[in-house]
């Protein structure tokens, strides 16, 4: 009898000439998206010139968003974003963005429908992993794979083990993916799930919104997680049905697949997160984080975990008629250029002026530390970024705790980290 | 390979932007990483590494992003081995395409300073300085393959050899 797969295996497979894999074997597997920013790929334009192959193995297939230090953010950053458009107008590469049509790559991909559900997607960038929220495999490599992956269309993978984690129940008010996500690392740790793929099902997913799923699956890295996936399902196709150019493929574990281990919990049971310094996995109640009362100093609303225009309207929601405590900042940052004009059109971005924040042009900015954002020392900001890490925003001596957007609003007009409802 | 060095020792969950913070990845010359290496987490580490010397860590060594900068910038400071309890999955594929070595190993005996002799061919790690001899995991064949053949480039340039697009 043939061996039962995951959704992981049997897309993996399918990107491979073999008849069947199991977790461990290194295969090597066709890519359909191989993408990178202007921090990585021009180290892997770089090598690729080095390897002897002139031609791209595929236009259409390459993805390249200067996302990171744009629009440039020095003389430095400038020269590497130059590398990145001459490479893509070399090699006419597709999917190349300049910053007017951008965004942040992992909000870019799906909303272009560049990503689709049954890929095999490789980038040099770590949270590429956020493509799972639709059902494809996608992982984060390096430059040097990367410049494999132009030249050779493939690459060297090894299968993972999956941990299933199952959400059951009605999530309450205010609770969010990224709660489910900051609660799940809080119980497994930042190496919880390392070199393995996370697997979502459960009910819990039919209340909230693929916007949601991408913040999850946006995060599996943050648990040290290969890739983070969900099963597409009608909220899946819903999403990529306007959005697709090309074929899609919906695949499904077969019953009886084999986990590495099978976690559940009661998503009705959970309270929205707020991740302390210096690990996401330092996960507590809002409540309690609210009871130690935490100044903070910044606020920032972005990222490719919680940029999208739903991010935006739960944020303008609670800043609407407000105003932000005095002595502080709040930097909203609408991940894509679609997603900002969005805003625009609904009235969010006169709710965060209005409020006292300043509205960024898509980019990471400070998400990873890089600009336009950058903390003093001692300074602290709640961020409805990813990653937490000791300096991830600035002075090494500067902190960062992580929470949905909600909670990011209350606390920026509060001053210090605190709950919707304290606001409302 | 044989190499011999001093201990440079880190705690657990050393991500990428303490081996290489964001603000300096506006530049990926070696000269850059180099002198950056380690900044957040050891504030002169780059001055006082020398040639051969290893990094010595606990577990999930590498996490965060998957700038392949951080392997790199360690590379450029003369250290050819990591030595952890466990690394981060990301870093763990770029230092083996680089050809960083990297060997998983109970470190709890190894401290700062020590003086090591390590052999990357049979995972052995002579602790010269306390008289101890441990053994790293061994690494599956591929991938050993990978770091013989001057990392994933190298393996690139044999096969692009019989291999071209048009
Ligand atoms: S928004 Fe932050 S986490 Fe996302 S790609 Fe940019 S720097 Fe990385």
């Amino acid at each position: 009898m043939a061996r039962k797969l995951t959704i992981t295996e049997k897309i993996i497979l399918n990107h491979t000439g073999l008849s069947d894999i199991k977790p461990g074997d290194i295969v090597n597997a066709r890519v359909d998206i191989a993408l990178g920013n202007d921090i990585t790929a021009p180290i892997a334009i770089k090598e690729f010139e080095t390897i002897g192959i002139k031609e791209v193995f595929d236009r259409k297939k390459i993805a390249l968003v200067p996302d990171h230090f744009v629009p440039n953010k020095d003389i430095l950053s400038a020269k590497q974003a130059k590398v990145l458009r001459e490479f893509a107008r070399k090699h006419d590469i597709e999917n190349y963005f300049e910053c007017g049509e951008a965004g942040v790559e992992h909000a870019l991909l799906p909303e272009k429908g560049i990503v689709l559900p049954g890929d095999l997607v490789v980038g040099a960038d770590s949270h590429t992993c956020t493509y799972g929220a639709l059902g494809a495999f996608a992982t984060g490599v390096g430059s040097t794979d990367l410049a494999y992956a132009f030249a050779f269309g493939e690459l060297w993978l090894k299968v993972p083990e999956s941990i299933k984690v199952i959400f059951e129940g009605k999530p309450k008010k205010w609770v969010s993916g990224k709660d489910l996500i900051l609660y799940l690392i809080g119980k497994i740790g930042v190496e919880g799930a390392n070199y393995m793929a996370l697997e979502f099902s459960g009910g819990t997913f039919k209340h909230l919104g693929m916007a949601d799923r991408l913040a999850i699956s946006n995060m599996a890295v943050e648990a040290g997680a290969k890739s983070g996936i969900f099963e597409p399902d009608e909220i899946t196709d819903e999403y990529v049905k306007t959005r697709a150019k090309r074929d899609y493929t919906f695949y499904r574990s077969d019953e009886g697949a084999e986990y590495a281990r099978i976690l559940k919990f009661d998503a009705g049971t959970i309270n929205p997160q707020v991740a302390f310094p210096h690990l996401p996995e330092n996960s507590v109640d809002i409540a309690e984080a609210s009871s130690k009362n935490i100044k903070i100093d910044q606020t920032v609303i972005g990222s490719c975990t919680n940029g999208r225009i739903e991010d935006l309207r739960i944020a303008a929601g609670i800043l609407k008629g407000k105003k932000i405590a005095r002595y502080t900042r709040l930097i909203v940052i609408p991940a894509t250029v679609d997603i900002y004009r969005m805003a625009e059109k609904e009235g969010l971005i006169d709710i965060f002026l209005d409020a006292g924040a300043v509205v960024s042009t898509p980019t990471c900015g400070p998400c990873l530390g890089g600009y336009m954002g950058i903390l003093a020392d001692g300074e602290r900001a709640i961020s409805s970024t990813n990653r937490n890490f000791r300096g991830r925003m600035g002075d090494v001596t500067s902190e960062v705790y992580l929470a949905n957007p909600a909670v990011c609003a209350a606390s920026a007009i509060l001053g210090k980290i605190a709950g919707p409802e304290e606001v409302l | 390979m044989i190499f011999k060095g001093k201990v440079f020792k880190f705690g657990d969950n050393i991500d990428t932007d303490a081996i290489i913070p964001a603000r300096y990845l506006n530049d990926a010359g070696e000269e850059n990483l180099k002198k950056h290496c380690m900044e957040d987490a050891d504030t002169d580490f780059s001055s006082r590494v020398g040639e051969g010397d290893f990094i010595v860590a606990g577990a999930n060594f590498g996490c965060g992003s998957s700038r392949e900068h951080a392997p790199r910038a360690i590379k450029a400071c003369g250290v050819h081995v990591v030595i952890a309890k466990s690394f981060a999955r990301i870093f763990y594929r770029n230092s083996f395409n680089i050809g960083l070595y990297i060997l998983n190993a109970d470190t709890t005996g190894i401290n700062e300073g020590d003086l090591l002799e390590v052999n990357t061919d049979n995972g052995e790690i002579k602790n010269l300085s306390r008289n101890t001899v441990i053994k790293a995991n061994t690494i599956p064949k591929f991938m050993s393959e990978l770091v013989n053949a001057g990392g994933l480039i190298g393996y690139a340039k044999k096969k692009a050899g019989a291999y071209s697009h048009d």
